[in-house]
């Protein structure tokens, strides 16, 4: 008991890709939670149709086999395991697609009116996020590039290809509204954490509404091939507790827009 | 016969045809316009604040709401005044929408007349 409560307290959250990964990252948003639990609650009975349908097969080719069984039965009609393994699958697909639906569409909807707006605009290759809030003029206050940070330039510790120089910084526990559009061509911006990946079209606003649960650093990558660096186009988002956010804000971001 | 029309479907001629004649009495127009001033839900120490959700634009794709409040904003000012106090609320809405690259474009446009809105 101790062995295992020690071991699950020390176990961090896992909010980046790490190698061999099967499965999800840890889930970050109750949307991530809902994916991860679809997936767990649809592998359930995968698995159990896939014994079920092994089992057949793997009986009638031993069964069937032409040295054992030279001469097999010449039945061709059942209509009762007909009727049964026709109404009987297309039942299933159902049974899959409702609760899937319904976390899909759960996912478009905005519930409650966001509290930030943040944009994150892709360019060839960096991001742009742009925090406009507390802007009283046109002129950007809180705008800041973030580029991945090249593999020679890495510190130990931090992650090959998702290290980014500057991270989005976001208050947990608060409705964000991520507007994602690019400034050349297509990208993408994804968290796989927080259970968004959002495609960036040129000339067009994409929202995507997320409330990160706990704070914490998430990495994600552009998943929408934009050219040669593709590759090295890293997403970074570090949730802060809510009351951290605002020095955060305007210690890190106002100083360095007041330099430029 | 077209205020029906557009409410369901409020594509953007018919949109703004419906605001322009209700324009002449500026108060209507505004509480039309504005959305039930929701309590900030950010109630504590700092306020945390932005365009909230618009019943209009319910989709994925924000880039009409960015538009129109852009739109609503040049609007309001044309009828209210430079600096009205009533039109900071779009200002502020655009902004918080609105690619600041897109927004210098469209004021390069209005300065040289080629907007494409209707203004």
């Amino acid at each position: 008991m101790i062995v295992l409560e020690w071991l699950f307290l020390t176990i961090a959250p896992c909010d980046a890709a790490e190698p061999w990964q099967l499965g999800s990252q840890d889930a970050a948003t109750p949307m991530m939670q809902g994916i991860t639990d679809l997936h767990h609650d649809i592998f359930f009975f995968l698995i159990l149709i896939l014994v079920f349908v092994s089992r057949i097969l793997v009986r009638a080719l031993w069964h069937f086999h032409y040295q054992k069984n030279p001469i097999p039965q010449r039945i061709v009609h059942g209509t009762t395991i007909e009727i049964l393994r026709t109404i009987f699958p297309s039942i299933i697909p159902m049974f899959i697609a409702i609760p899937s639906f319904a976390l899909l569409y759960s996912m478009d909807e905005v519930v409650v009116d966001p509290a930030i707006t943040i944009k994150a605009i892709g360019h060839q290759w960096y991001r742009t996020y742009e925090y406009s809030d507390y802007n009283s003029s046109d002129e950007q206050s809180l705008t800041f590039d973030s580029y991945t940070i090249p593999e020679d330039d890495l510190e130990f510790g931090q992650s090959r290809l998702l290290e980014v120089d500057n991270r989005v910084v976001v208050p947990a526990k608060t409705h964000l509204r991520i507007i994602v559009t690019p400034a050349d061509v297509p990208h993408s911006w994804a968290v796989p954490s927080s259970g968004v990946k959002c495609d960036a079209v040129p000339g067009r606003l994409n929202q995507i509404s997320i409330s990160v649960q706990r704070e914490g650093v998430y990495y994600g990558q552009c998943s929408e091939i934009c050219g040669t660096n593709h590759a090295f186009l890293s997403i970074v988002v570090e949730a802060v507790p809510r009351k951290d956010y605002g020095s955060r804000v305007s210690n890190q971001l106002i100083p360095q827009t007041g330099e430029a | 016969m077209a205020e029906p029309q557009s409410d369901k479907t409020p594509t953007l001629s018919e949109h703004y045809h419906l605001k322009e004649k209700e324009k002449p009495d500026a108060g209507t127009k505004s509480v039309e316009v504005k959305e039930v001033e929701k309590p900030v839900n950010a109630a504590s120490d700092e306020v945390l604040e932005t365009a909230p959700a618009d019943f209009r634009f319910p989709t994925t794709n924000q880039t009409r709401h960015c538009f129109t409040r852009y739109i609503e904003y040049h609007r309001c000012i044309a009828a209210k005044g430079e600096g009205a106090a009533e039109c900071d609320k779009f200002s502020k809405y655009y902004r918080a929408l609105c690619p600041g690259e897109w927004v210098d474009r469209w004021n390069e446009q209005r300065e040289n007349g080629t907007f494409p809105g209707p203004l």
